[in-house]
């Protein structure tokens, strides 16, 4: 283990999944420093969730690597969740289990010390008190999503991985959210992985963005500055443009 | 393997047969029904049989362990298919719990769900029928053990199956113990079998419980080769199972499966 390795919170190096012959992800690298709120856009897929999902290790690459910290995730599979969390919205939690009962069945999963206490704090957190006794299966999309945030925050991960986390939340649910998991990421150096199709959230919250298309990295930067680095008038704007061209060749990515 | 993840598998059941008491329903009532349909039929066969065979014994103690076998691998199924069921898949595992933690929990879950089908079997066919399983004396235990192993093998190996083959496989796990019943020779002895069906049921330790079974219950002496046969089968059984499950969940890992299991049918 390196200094450098260690000093990120999470690095992805040369990754690649094929299906047969499709490449899903084809030779990705890139990191999320501590503290760092890292964006990864693209259409519909480009290898997003894909990517997530071999980060969780719940989808073995063809190829690459992936250290969460200083732990290969192959290697150390449990060891590297165990500092590791993430909500998605196609990953909804039990509905058959209150909140207070799915957030106690995944902090013992997570061995999270001192359990009732901090489930307390994120129900406060996350406004939940009043459904802590309420079954997951009967709560609107946006109560459920402030629950998958509330566990996703229950082992105080290094790296948060984030898919989509406020595309049901109303407009006030969303900022709350944003501002929650921005003062998660400041105060605890909490590297955080996140992806979103809503442009102005990204600009919002990001500290940098990486542009995926085809499985592919076609740009990366500041999400502030990207738009006007190459003629567009806003982040939504370039995200179009890049969607709606062909595949650049490697050699001839905008990075 | 660590405590805590094994007991969060626990803690989910008991707050889902908390939350929902008809969940408790199938751990004791068709138990319950069998117990009372071999009951009486044992009851007329030692009315008209004048041979002197206690058929209460052999018909009702033979059910009752057979049942018992099926209960634990149906709870350690239907434990397994909460997960399905709920598409619970992707949070566990993308967790740092690991899959010995999670079939551990599993396992523990169906035995504990088990017991009480038990006790509700002893508590009817004990006063009810008379039914002595004393006269088993301290093979009831080897017997016991036997048929909790293989109930967890086939239990592992059912949810490997639905893993591998989709949530719509799962009618395909359900008549398992009704396959396997003929060849584990539960009502008559093995001799009674075609050669080739002896063949299978010596791979399945319950076939070893039932003959010792009528063996004590006749006055045989109890053969201790063939019941260390039957528990070393079982072991052996559950290491297989064990590793089928690994290897399934592997493949669903490495092909994608996994992180997408929702779909009705997957190949």
């Amino acid at each position: 283990m390196t200094e450098s390795a260690a000093a990120v919170a999470l690095r992805v190096r040369d990754l690649r999944k094929n299906y047969g012959k499709v490449q899903a992800v084809d030779g990705v690298s890139f990191e999320v420093g501590p503290g760092e709120i890292v964006g990864l856009l693209g259409p519909n897929g480009a290898g997003k969730t894909t990517i997530i999902n071999t980060i969780l290790a719940v989808l073995t690459p063809s190829s690459g690597s992936i250290r969460i910290g200083n732990i290969d995730v192959s290697r150390q599979r449990s060891l590297a969740l165990a500092r590791t969390n993430f909500a998605a919205v196609y990953a909804t939690l039990p509905g058959n289990l209150t909140v207070v009962q799915n957030l106690r069945f995944f902090g013992l999963i997570y061995r999270v010390r001192a359990l009732s206490h901090r489930i307390e704090e994120l129900l406060r957190q996350f406004t939940l008190d009043a459904l802590r006794d309420t079954k997951c299966g009967v709560l609107s999309s946006g109560e459920l999503t402030r629950v998958a945030l509330a566990k996703a925050l229950l082992n105080r991960p290094r790296l948060l991985l984030l898919d989509e986390p406020t595309a049901s939340l109303d407009p006030a649910a969303a900022r709350a959210t944003r501002s929650a998991i921005r003062a998660r990421a400041r105060d605890t150096d909490c590297g955080v992985l996140w992806t979103s199709h809503n442009m102005y959230e990204v600009e919002e919250v990001c500290d940098r963005v990486l542009f995926l298309s085809h499985g592919r990295i076609l740009l990366a930067g500041d999400p502030r500055a990207l738009p006007g680095e190459h003629g567009a008038r806003n982040l939504e704007e370039l995200f179009i443009q890049l969607a709606s061209e062909p595949l650049a060749h490697p050699s001839e990515q905008l990075t | 393997m660590r405590v805590e993840p094994i007991a969060a598998i626990l803690l989910r059941q008991w707050y889902l047969l908390r939350g929902s008491p008809v969940r408790a329903l199938p751990m004791f009532a068709w138990v319950g029904i069998d117990i009372v349909l071999w009951g009486f039929i044992s009851r007329f066969l030692n009315s008209v049989s004048a041979a002197g065979i206690n058929f209460t014994a052999m018909f009702l103690g033979a059910v009752l362990l057979w049942d018992l076998c099926g209960r634990v691998m149906q709870g350690l199924t239907t434990a397994f298919l909460e997960d399905v069921w709920s598409r619970n898949f992707l949070n566990l595992f993308a967790s740092p719990l690991r899959i010995s933690e999670y079939v551990t929990g599993l396992v523990i879950a169906s035995i504990a769900t088990s017991m009480v089908g038990l006790a509700v079997m002893l508590a009817l066919a004990v006063p009810v029928f008379g039914l002595s399983f004393l006269a088993l004396g301290l093979h009831l235990l080897l017997f016991l053990l036997v048929l909790y192993g293989f109930g967890v093998a086939l239990g592992i190996l059912a949810s490997a199956m639905v893993l591998r083959f989709g949530p719509a496989s799962e009618w395909l796990v359900w008549p398992i113990p009704a396959l396997l019943s003929p060849f584990c020779a539960v009502f008559y002895p093995l001799t009674v079998l075609p050669a080739w069906m002896r063949g299978v049921a010596y791979l399945l330790p319950p076939s070893y419980v039932f003959e010792g079974m009528r063996a004590v219950l006749q006055g045989r002496p109890f053969a201790l080769l063939p019941a260390l046969c039957a528990l070393t089968l079982a072991a052996l059984e559950i290491a297989l199972a064990g590793y089928y499950f690994v290897r399934v969940y592997r493949r669903a890992v490495r092909t994608g499966l996994l992180a997408r299991y929702s779909a009705e049918t997957v190949s």
